[in-house]
């Protein structure tokens, strides 16, 4: 797991999980999500969006915290993130 | 059902017009995630959005306006900032917002930038500025950096590049920040400030073009993120003078100016006051 800037109190807080959102036929196939995500959560998806790019999927969908940066970074707006409910188990 | 929610809710449809997404900015191009970063801007300064309005010029960049479902305007090349000091000044309730390149707002829109500063319009700026003209073919800029290589300088550029943050602050701006498209938090946040700041805030962001300089200068879009990663000091405070654009010497990013002095419609009402 990579991190760009590793938060000084990382193994005290509590982090909210999140599912991640992809709109492929808005995607352009940057791979900015995919390359910055912290948590390694996203790949390259192998099949093809109506306009000829690889949109990204959801390899670990249970490492996703919701911290919205594949949302931000994304110029397509083509991917989201929203908080899980509290209950679910996204590993199920 | 899952499928169909996953379609129609980016949290940011409601501020654009859904119909022309995707929008015409090319892969990789980082025009998309600084317009991104506006719009979570705009909501997050808790706006009325039904009084703020979003005005571009000419180019990539200026093709923003069109993208927003805010009341918005695209002007002829360069006078964004002439059109949005119209806007303010015969209704200044407006929040207005000029989001547009660098060719637009410091080459061919130049004197409007320094003079709108120098008044202290209470206009905030984003400029988008990708170092070159992507639209027009990838043609040397007033922004490219020294030896960067473009159609027009096959060679490398002779020309040193504008320090925009110096410029907007010599010029008068009360409000001056840059960052890059990867730093997206301090982005938004910055332009968060800058709409609620009164006066001419300047926002710069860096992003690449990757079809018009990247492809000259051998930098992938990937290859631009990490040289905004690697290449790139945060320093608030900095003196603008020191921040000038050379990425080998490296970048240096963060909010230079905030401060605060009369805008163009203060000075103009005590003046009109004069007359009774
Ligand atoms: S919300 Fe954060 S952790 Fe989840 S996929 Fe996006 S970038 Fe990765
Ligand atoms: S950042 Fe957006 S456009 Fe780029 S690959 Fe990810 S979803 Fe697609
Ligand atoms: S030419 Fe450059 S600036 Fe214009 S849309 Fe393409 S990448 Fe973006």
């Amino acid at each position: 797991m990579k991190y760009w800037r590793v938060p000084l109190d990382m193994e005290e807080i509590e982090v909210s999980r999140g599912i991640v959102h992809i709109v492929e036929e808005r995607c352009k196939g940057c791979g900015y999500c995919i390359e910055y995500c912290p948590r390694d959560v996203l790949e390259f998806s192998p099949k093809y969006n109506a306009r000829g790019y690889h949109p990204p999927r959801v390899k670990r969908p249970e490492a996703c915290v919701n911290c919205h940066y594949c949302e931000t970074i994304c110029p397509d707006f083509a991917i989201y993130s929203v908080e899980a409910p509290p209950d679910a188990d996204p590993a199920a | 059902m899952e499928k169909t929610r996953t379609r129609s809710e980016h949290p940011l449809n409601d501020l654009l017009r859904t119909d022309r997404i995707p929008h015409i900015w090319c892969p990789g191009c980082g025009i998309g995630t600084a317009f991104s970063s506006c719009l979570v801007a705009v909501k997050a300064a808790g706006l009325d959005l039904r009084k703020t309005v979003m005005v571009s010029g000419i180019g990539c960049s200026g093709r923003g306006a069109g993208y927003t479902k805010l009341d918005s305007y695209h002007t002829t090349h360069g006078r964004a900032i002439p059109f949005a000091t119209g806007m303010k000044l015969a209704n200044p309730e407006l929040n207005v917002v000029v989001f547009s390149g660098d060719g637009d707002l410091f080459a061919i829109g130049g004197n409007h930038f320094i003079h709108a500063a120098r008044r202290n319009v209470d206009l905030t700026v984003v400029c988008v500025n990708n170092l070159n003209y992507g639209m027009t073919g990838g043609q040397a800029a007033a922004t490219t950096p020294s030896m960067a290589k473009t159609t027009t300088t096959p060679l490398g550029n002779p020309e040193p590049p504008f320090n925009l943050p110096l410029l907007a602050f010599a010029a008068g701006a009360t409000y001056v920040a840059r960052w890059t498209i990867l730093h997206t938090r301090d982005l938004t946040k910055s332009i968060e400030e800058a709409l609620t700041r009164r006066g001419f805030s300047f926002v710069e962001v860096l992003a690449p073009c990757p079809t018009g300089y990247g492809r000259r200068n051998r930098e992938k879009p990937l290859d631009s993120l990490k040289i905004y990663q690697e290449r790139t000091i945060t320093r608030n405070g900095a003196n603008p003078a020191e921040v000038t654009l050379d990425f080998h010497r490296g970048i240096t990013l963060g909010k230079f100016v905030d401060l605060e002095r009369p805008t163009f419609l203060d000075a103009y009402e005590k003046v009109c006051s004069l007359t009774q």
